[in-house]
This record gives structure tokens, C-alpha cells and sequence, in this order.
């Protein structure tokens, strides 16, 4: 970056051509933009209306009153359930990212091997994200098909709840309830990090075997920090495929209160609950984003110290030139005068 | 004698334990052994339905069946297509789900060319808008945009999903036009600026050269954009079959999440045999992801081979 910066581009307007091509792109790019004003931006605006306002409708239409910023209060005071659902959706959520993640990242790892029927393990794999739906989710897990068989999960809990909070043990046993949803919502990640996978320069592992590395040491050095933008993607991607998801219980909260006739709900108590909801999944995207992406591993710290170092050097540089060539300009004066004098003697003036 | 046996014993073992350039035997079991676990475990639910939707009563009652049910009781998938009034359903899934993803396809090829063939101002903004609008929750936008189509009247018609993916903002839009951006880009300028010194305009350039280049993307966003429609409850029921405006729009995944009550009404008129029980709910939701499962089918290879075609993971 620092470096582009440094060159500066000469300041041409643009000419003709460019200016009829970047016409032509807003001309192609408009229907979208149109979309994001009417879908996005407007509604945006709108919703943080809708949550600052208590709205009741009549026969006449939208009563809007101005309440200010009551119904958050309310949501956080008084509501009964969404502040123990939020803490649990996240809680949940934290601790799947991990898990879903992770677990594409081994498979992907064992389909990357030399397999035999790889196609037919990757059909298997991938077909989690063709069915999976809210309304079929919940009738799977109504039945008990969601749960792996012969794991005695009370057991687990019990043991659990003897060193660590309530919440989470209860999001734990969950996970390990649901372990098969759970499982089911990695088919694009798995496919995401095979692929990654497979772009991997070989002539990487094969330098690293003569040097004596192991698998283990190729894991950590090699294959990880290769495909580690892909472990964020995944994370960002899981998050927010999470968040989304028709098995959400807040989702069908914010709902539920969207549409309920009684006093103090409705479109503004709903608006309210929705901007409290996106701004928990943006911190955990961030969360996630500044885990994964914010540490860099030493070869990339060492790459910056030496630019660095660099950098100083030719500011340097540049510093006695420039006093070089000042002191040039004195001398050249002084000798323009006829005076000649000797460099120290101009020091002294 | 003594050197034949020790030749043996380090076969064995390289044969168990591999060497550094082939993998032992062992590991191999392993790997094989965890792939078939997982992958079972993976199917189990699947598997799970399959069995139990064929079961009847005696079956369900009678701890000594697991798996492999007596008779082949068809009867419950009769009676949850019934209930479900499968047919009509099936044919307006498809609409509901063909009509926008036909324009998802197509404002998705217009709009990532525009990103990915040309340069102007404000680029690097709309792009970060793009991402933007992927991470942001649909919640917060959901209300006003209900407003604003029972203020437009569309609400309760197909027009509630046709005029955002129209507009480019259809459900999963933004990966959308990301898959078409990444396709254009690798389109070599050199291509199309021959067609245009050959006289072609921008839209004939886009119509003649990259579109044909895009089929793999365009089978990709087409097959995506199906099933996630297909799968969408949540929206569907809200927009386009109407939470309090009775319309005749329903799809099977909607029906499935109304089952119990749409079952207890078919029973009334007097046409259902038995109660509700596990079984007709298994045969009921494999109704509703039968036509979807059977696409996965056909066209696997598209499908799993999708993301290596996209070129997210970059080249």
C-alpha cells in the first residue's frame, strides 16, 4: 500500500474512451444501484425510524408517536425473552463458528488425500445444502433424527455444569444435541477449503519433506497460513448463514412482535429488536474478522521491520542530499559574489 | 535365514505404517474408516426419514423394527400429499422459485460485468456496499420493505419477489453478482476490444462474447438461486403466500411448515384414514425436498464442482 502511495500518478483527465467505458459501467451497474436505494439504503433509514417510534395501526393507517428511545429500553427491561434469547444466540453461535469450521477443515484435509470414490464422498457431503430448510430442520429435529444415536448427552452436561456458567453449558449440550445440524451446515465450507485445498502449490510439501518436516510441521506451516483467508471467509460465511437461518429463534421473535396487536409492540418495537440483533451479528462478524485476520505470522512482521528500515534509510538519503544541495546553493551564491570562501567558513556565518 | 525374516518384518511395516513417499496402509484404514463414519453419520437423518415415512403404525409401535420397516406403507406418502395438495403446490414451488431466479441470472451477469469489465468512479464503494449488504441481518430491512409492498398492493403476489430480484436484490444476490464479477474479470479485455474495433457495442460485446463464456457461472447462479428459493420459507410466506392476505400461493415447504394444521383440516373432510403421526410427517417432508434431491442428483456435478468454478478461493 505504502508503496502505491508513494508514486503518484500523474494527473490525467480522463479522455474519450475511458469517459464513454465508465458511462457504459454505471449504465450496467444502475439496476443494482436503484436496488440498493429502494432495498437497502432506504429501508435502513426507515427501520431506525420504525424503532424510534411506537406505531400502531388503524383503520386510517400508520399512527406513528414519537417515543425516543424507549422501546430499546424496554426491550433490554422488560421484554421476558429476547435478552436471554440474544445471550444464547450468541453463545450458540460462538462456539458453533469453531466447531463447523474446524470440522470442514478436516474433511476437507482427508478428501484432499489420495481417495478413492472422492466424487462420491463429495455428493455425500455437499448434499446437506440442498435440503437444508428451516420447516425440514424442524421436523428432523422434532423426531430425534438430528441427534447421533448412542451419545449419552446428559451426561456430558451434568459434568459440564460443575466448573463452567449455565448459559453455556446449556449451549454446549445443545450443540451436542443438534451435532448433526451442525454437521450439516458445513457443506459449503467443506467445498470452499477443498478447493483452497487443491490450489496449494505441491512443490511446497515436496521441499518440505527434504528438509525432514513432517505432516504435522507441513499443516502448521504451510497449509494453514496458505489458506487462511479461506478460514475467514468460512467464519464470516457460517456466521452470517447462522444468523439468517429459518431455525432462528430471534427471527421468529422479531415476528411474532412485528405482527402482534397489543399496545406496546409492533413495527417499531420489531425495528428496535432487529437493529439490536444486527448490530450483535456485525460484532461477532468483527470478532471473527479481527481474530482471524488481524495477527500476521513472522515472515510477513519481518517483510514490514525491513520495509521499514528501508524507508528510513532513503529518508536519509534524501535528508543529506537536500543539504548537500543547499549548501550547493550557498556555495554557488558565495562564488557568484566573487566571494570565495571556504565550506567551513559558511558554516560559521 | 535370520535376514529373510528381517526383510519381511520392515515390509510389514512399511506396508502398515508407509514410508516417506507412499502412505502406510494403516493410515489409509483411517482415513477411510473416519470418511465412512462421518459420511454415515451425514446421510443418518436422511436415511432416518426414508425408513420411518415407509413405516405403518404396528411399525412405529413396535420397538423390535429399527430400520427396515415390514410392509412398504405407501399409504402415508398418499395421505401427506393430500394434505399437502401436492401437485398445485409443486407446480407453484417451481414458479416461485424459476420466475426469480430467471432474473437473478439475469441481473446478476448485467450488473457483476458492469462490476468486473469496467473502471469508474465510486467502484471501490459500491463493492464494499455489495459485502455490506450480505453481512447485514434481512430483519432490519424486513419491515420497511413489507410496507412498503402492502403500500405498493404487491404483497401477496409473485411481484413481491420479481421487483427485487429485478432490481438486483434478490435473496443471496450479492454472492450473485460476486460470481459473475469474479467470471468477467478473468475474460480477456483483448476479446472484446477486437469485437469492438469490429464494431460491436458495449451490450452486443457482453451479449456475444462474455455471456457465452459464462455458462459454467451461469449454471452455477441458476442452480444456487433455485434451491435457495426453493428452501425459502421465512420470506415466501411472508411476501409472496401472504401471513393475512389470503392468496392461493403456497409452495411444499411452506405447506410442510403448516403441516400439522393443513393435515388436521384434510382429516376433517373426512379423507385421512389415521391421526397425524411420525411417519406421515417423515413422508411429508421427504415430499417437499423429493424434487430437489432428485435435481442434486442429476446435476451433482454441477453442483459440487460450483465453487472450483467460481474461482472464489482465486486462482
Amino acid at each position: 500500500m505504502s508503496k502505491e502511495k508513494k508514486v503518484k500518478k500523474p494527473r490525467i483527465s480522463a479522455g474519450k474512451l475511458a469517459r464513454r467505458e465508465a458511462m457504459a459501467g454505471y449504465l450496467f451497474v444502475l439496476p443494482w444501484m436503484i436496488g440498493v436505494v429502494i432495498f437497502l439504503l432506504r429501508p435502513l433509514f426507515t427501520s431506525f425510524q420504525f424503532s424510534l417510534n411506537n406505531i400502531r395501526i388503524t383503520p386510517k393507517g400508520r399512527m406513528f408517536n414519537f417515543v425516543g428511545y424507549q422501546n430499546y429500553t424496554q426491550i433490554w427491561l422488560e421484554d421476558p425473552e429476547f435478552p436471554v434469547e440474544l445471550m444464547g444466540y450468541m453463545w450458540s453461535t460462538l462456539l458453533s463458528v469453531p466447531v463447523i469450521v474446524v470440522f470442514a477443515l478436516i474433511i476437507a484435509m482427508l478428501l484432499n488425500g489420495k481417495i478413492h470414490m472422492k466424487g462420491f464422498f463429495r455428493l455425500i457431503f455437499f448434499l446437506p445444502v440442498i435440503i437444508v430448510s428451516g420447516p425440514v430442520m424442524n421436523m428432523l429435529v422434532a423426531d430425534g433424527a438430528a441427534t447421533i444415536p448412542s451419545m449419552d448427552i446428559q451426561a456430558i452436561s451434568t459434568a459440564l455444569d460443575q466448573f463452567l456458567p449455565h448459559s453455556l453449558v446449556e449451549s454446549i449440550s445443545e450443540l451436542f444435541n443438534n451435532m448433526i445440524m451442525i454437521l450439516w451446515y458445513s457443506g459449503v465450507q467443506i467445498l470452499i477449503f477443498l478447493s483452497a485445498l487443491q490450489k496449494i502449490d505441491g512443490s511446497l510439501y515436496e521441499a518440505a519433506k527434504i528438509d525432514g518436516g513432517s505432516g504435522w510441521e507441513c499443516f502448521w506451516k504451510i497449509t494453514l497460513p496458505t489458506i487462511k483467508p479461506m478460514v475467514l471467509l468460512n467464519a464470516v460465511y457460517t456466521v452470517i448463514f447462522l444468523s439468517n437461518h429459518g431455525n432462528n429463534a430471534i427471527i421468529g421473535m422479531i415476528q411474532n412482535s412485528m405482527f402482534s396487536g397489543t399496545k406496546e409492540k409492533g413495527y417499531g418495537y420489531a425495528a428496535a429488536m432487529a437493529w439490536i440483533y444486527s448490530l450483535v451479528v456485525t460484532l461477532i462478524v468483527l470478532l471473527f474478522a479481527f481474530l482471524l485476520a488481524g495477527r500476521k505470522d513472522i515472515y510477513e512482521r519481518q517483510v514490514i521491520k525491513v520495509k521499514r528500515a528501508k524507508k528510513k534509510e532513503i529518508q536519509m538519503v534524501k535528508k543529506i542530499e537536500r543539504r548537500g544541495k543547499a549548501n550547493a546553493k550557498k556555495i554557488q551564491k558565495a562564488r557568484l559574489r566573487k566571494k570565495y570562501r571556504s565550506y567551513d567558513k559558511n558554516r560559521e556565518d | 535365514m535370520i535376514k529373510t525374516g528381517k526383510i519381511d518384518q520392515d515390509q510389514i511395516r512399511k506396508f502398515f505404517l508407509g514410508s516417506k513417499d507412499q502412505e502406510g496402509f494403516l493410515k489409509q484404514l483411517i482415513v477411510y474408516a473416519l470418511l465412512i463414519c462421518i459420511g454415515f453419520v451425514y446421510l443418518y437423518p436422511l436415511l432416518y426419514m426414508i425408513s420411518n415415512s415407509f413405516m405403518n403404525l404396528d411399525d412405529l409401535l413396535d420397538t423390535s423394527i429399527n430400520w427396515i420397516p415390514s410392509t412398504l406403507a405407501i399409504g402415508n406418502y398418499i395421505q401427506a400429499a393430500g394434505s399437502m395438495n401436492f401437485f398445485v403446490a409443486f407446480l407453484k414451488s417451481i414458479i416461485i422459485a424459476g420466475v426469480p431466479t430467471l432474473l437473478n441470472v439475469v441481473i446478476g451477469a448485467i450488473v457483476g460485468y458492469g462490476f468486473g469489465r469496467f473502471e469508474f468512479k465510486g467502484k471501490k464503494i459500491m463493492m464494499a456496499i455489495l459485502i455490506f449488504s450480505f453481512i447485514l441481518p434481512s430483519q432490519i430491512t424486513m419491515m420497511p420493505t413489507y410496507v412498503l409492498y402492502s403500500d405498493l398492493k404487491i404483497l401477496g403476489s409473485l411481484k413481491a419477489f420479481i421487483y427485487p430480484s429485478l432490481l438486483g436484490q434478490g435473496i443471496n444476490a450479492p454472492i450473485f453478482i460476486l460470481i459473475f464479477y469474479q467470471f468477467f474479470k478473468q475474460v480477456p479485455k483483448v476479446l472484446l476490444e477486437a469485437a469492438q474495433i469490429d464494431g460491436a457495442g458495449y451490450f452486443k460485446s457482453f451479449l456475444r462474447i462474455s455471456v457465452p463464456s459464462a455458462a459454467p457461472a451461469i449454471l452455477t447462479v441458476f442452480l444456487f438461486s433455485f434451491v435457495w428459493y426453493w428452501n425459502e420459507s421465512y420470506l415466501t410466506e411472508l411476501y409472496v403466500c401472504g401471513l393475512f392476505t389470503e392468496t392461493s400461493w403456497t409452495t411444499l415447504v411452506v405447506e410442510l411448515k403448516n403441516f400439522a394444521e393443513n393435515f388436521n383440516a384434510y382429516q376433517t373432510t373426512g379423507k385421512a384414514a389415521t391421526n397425524i403421526n411420525e411417519s406421515i410427517r417423515m413422508a411429508g417432508t421427504m415430499l417437499s425436498i423429493l424434487p430437489v434431491l432428485l435435481m442434486y442428483f442429476v446435476l451433482q456435478r454441477y453442483f459440487v464442482e460450483s465453487i472450483d468454478r467460481t474461482g472464489i478461493t482465486g486462482e
